[in-house]
C-alpha cells in the first residue's frame, strides 16, 4: 500500500528546549498509528509539527510524494488534505452545528453547499446526533462537540486524520461514545494518527503503537506486542503506571 | 399672570432650538464614533503588534486619556494648540479632535481586549480545515470579535455622547449651551431652570438608554 506520510529525522524545540529530538514516523494508507508516552514527550508536538501549526527546526515531513514542511505560502492547501481534531472543544461558538460542518467544505474546498448538507446530515446521523445540526455548540454536551469535530474534520475527506489528546477533556462517560466514533472510522479504512491516554482505546483501534518519550521514538510495534510483552524497560515501567494493585494483594 | 415653567419650551421656537443643539450635540458625537472605530482598529492591531515603539506610544496615550480629565484635553486642544500652532479650529473642530483623541485609546483598548479574548485554538482549528488566513478572519476571528467587541462599544458609544455636555465650555452651542441661553432669556421665571434642564435630560435619557437597552440585549444574546 501507499505511504501516505513520511516523517524524517524532525527536531524542533521551544526557547532552546529540545521537544522532538530526531523523530521519523512512516504511515501508509489506511493505517491507524497511535502515538502514546508520558506527559511533556512530544508527542501532541509532532501531530503539530505535521499539519504546520508548529515550524520543524530539522528534517522533512512528506505528504505522499510532497515536501510539506519549511513551507510558508500554501499550507492551507496541505491542511485541506490532513484533518485535524483537538483536545480543546474547538467548534466555532458563533456557529450552529452545520454552520461549523460546512465552512471548510464550501469555503475552503468550493464545494455546493447542497451536496456537503446532505452528506453532514448522513454523518451526523452516523455518528448519533441526527436533528441537531441547528443545535449551538454551547448546548451540546463534550462528547456530543467531539463527535460533531470529528464530523467536521471528515467532511473534508482528508487523506490523514490526526487526534490530538481527543478525549482528555471530557468526563469519563463521554469517552466511549467519542472513541467508538473513532473505531468506526478505522473500520472504514481512514488513515490516522492518534495521540490518546485512553490505553485499551489504543490496543483496540492501533494497527501500530509508537512509544515516545523525551522526544525520541523508544519503541514501536503492534499493539499485542507492545502492550503484552513491551522490550524496552521505558515502556514497561510506562505500562505499569496504568495498572493499580489492590489493596489486598498489597499487604 | 405668571406662566409655569414648561410652558416656556412652546414659546417661540424654543423646543426647535433644544432640538438643534441636540443636533449638534448628536453630530460631534456620531462624527467621533465614527472616527474613533476606524483609528481605534488601527490602534488596537498597533498594540498587538511587536512593534515595542508602537505598543509604548499606545500605551502612553492611553494612560493620557485615562488619567487627564477630558475638560483639560478640551482646553489643552482649543485655547492651547489652536493658538500655538496659529490653527483658525473652530469649537466644534476641536471638540471632534479631542473626542476622536480619547475615544480612539479607548476604543483601540476594548478591540485589543476583544481579539486578544478569542482563544488561540479557534484560530488553529480554522486553520486545520484548510482556511485561508483571510478566512480565517473573515469567517472565525472577526465575528466572534464583533460579538466579544459591541456590547461595550456601545456603552463607550453612551458614555461619548454624555461627554459632549463639556463642549459648552468651549462655546460650542449644543444642547445644553442652548438650554443655558433660554435660561437666561427667563431669567425672571424662576422654575424656567428646572424645566429647561429637566427636558435636556429628557432627550440625553430618549438617545442613550435605547443604545443602552441594546447594548445589554446583545450582550445576553451573545453571552
Amino acid at each position: 500500500m501507499d505511504t501516505i506520510l513520511r516523517v524524517r529525522d524532525i527536531k524542533k524545540s521551544f526557547d532552546g528546549t529540545g521537544v522532538l529530538s530526531g523523530v521519523s514516523l512512516d504511515i501508509r494508507e489506511g493505517e491507524v498509528v497511535v502515538i502514546i508516552g508520558p506527559s511533556g514527550c512530544g508527542k501532541s508536538t509532532l501531530l503539530r509539527c505535521i499539519n504546520g501549526l508548529e515550524q520543524i527546526d530539522s528534517g522533512e515531513i512528506w505528504l505522499r510524494d510532497e515536501l510539506i514542511s519549511g513551507r510558508k505560502k500554501d499550507m492551507h492547501l496541505i491542511r485541506q488534505r490532513i484533518g485535524m481534531v483537538f483536545q480543546s472543544y474547538d467548534l466555532f461558538p458563533h456557529m450552529n452545528v452545520m454552520d461549523n460542518l460546512l465552512l471548510g467544505p464550501v469555503k475552503a474546498l468550493k464545494k455546493p453547499k447542497e451536496e456537503v448538507e446532505a452528506e453532514a446530515v448522513a454523518m451526523l446521523r452516523r455518528v448519533g446526533l441526527e436533528g441537531r445540526g441547528q443545535a449551538l455548540p454551547r448546548t451540546l454536551s463534550g462528547g456530543q462537540k467531539q463527535r460533531v469535530a470529528l464530523v467536521r474534520a471528515m467532511l473534508m475527506h482528508p487523506e490523514l486524520l490526526l487526534l490530538d489528546e481527543i478525549t482528555a477533556a471530557l468526563d469519563p462517560e463521554m469517552v466511549s461514545e467519542v472513541l467508538n466514533v473513532v473505531i468506526d472510522l478505522a473500520g472504514d479504512g481512514m488513515t490516522m494518527a492518534i495521540v490518546t491516554h485512553e490505553m485499551r482505546f489504543a490496543e483496540a483501534v492501533a494497527d501500530r503503537v509508537l512509544f515516545l518519550e523525551q522526544g525520541s521514538v523508544v519503541e514501536q510495534g503492534t499493539p499485542e506486542q507492545f502492550f503484552h510483552d513491551p522490550q524496552t524497560d521505558r515502556a514497561k515501567q510506562f505500562l505499569q503506571s496504568f495498572t493499580y494493585t489492590s489493596k489486598r494483594e498489597r499487604s | 399672570m405668571q406662566d409655569l415653567g414648561i410652558s416656556i419650551l412652546f414659546k417661540g421656537i424654543n423646543f426647535q432650538r433644544l432640538l438643534g443643539g441636540l443636533w449638534v450635540t448628536l453630530r460631534i458625537a456620531l462624527i467621533t464614533i465614527g472616527l474613533s472605530a476606524a483609528f481605534g482598529l488601527l490602534f488596537g492591531l498597533l498594540m498587538l503588534s511587536k512593534n515595542k515603539i508602537a505598543k509604548g506610544f499606545c500605551r502612553v496615550w492611553l494612560e493620557i486619556v485615562r488619567f487627564m480629565p477630558q475638560l483639560v484635553l478640551l482646553y489643552l486642544v482649543y485655547f492651547g494648540f489652536a493658538r500655538i500652532f496659529s490653527l483658525d479650529l473652530s469649537g466644534e473642530t476641536s471638540a471632534i479632535a479631542m473626542f476622536t483623541f480619547w475615544g480612539t485609546a479607548e476604543m483601540g483598548d476594548l478591540i485589543r481586549g476583544a481579539l486578544t479574548s478569542i482563544p488561540r485554538h479557534q484560530r488553529e482549528s480554522a486553520a486545520a480545515l484548510g482556511l485561508t488566513p483571510a478566512q480565517i478572519y473573515l469567517h472565525v476571528l472577526i465575528p466572534q470579535t464583533v460579538r466579544r467587541l459591541l456590547p461595550q462599544a456601545i456603552n463607550l458609544s453612551t458614555r461619548i455622547i454624555k461627554t459632549t455636555a463639556l463642549v459648552k465650555m468651549i462655546n460650542v452651542t449644543e444642547v445644553l449651551k442652548v438650554g443655558q441661553q433660554i435660561i437666561g432669556q427667563f431669567y425672571r421665571q424662576p422654575d424656567a431652570a428646572f424645566w429647561v434642564y429637566f427636558t435636556v435630560f429628557l432627550l440625553y435619557f430618549i438617545v442613550c438608554w435605547p443604545i443602552s437597552v441594546l447594548a445589554g440585549r446583545l450582550e445576553k444574546r451573545w453571552a
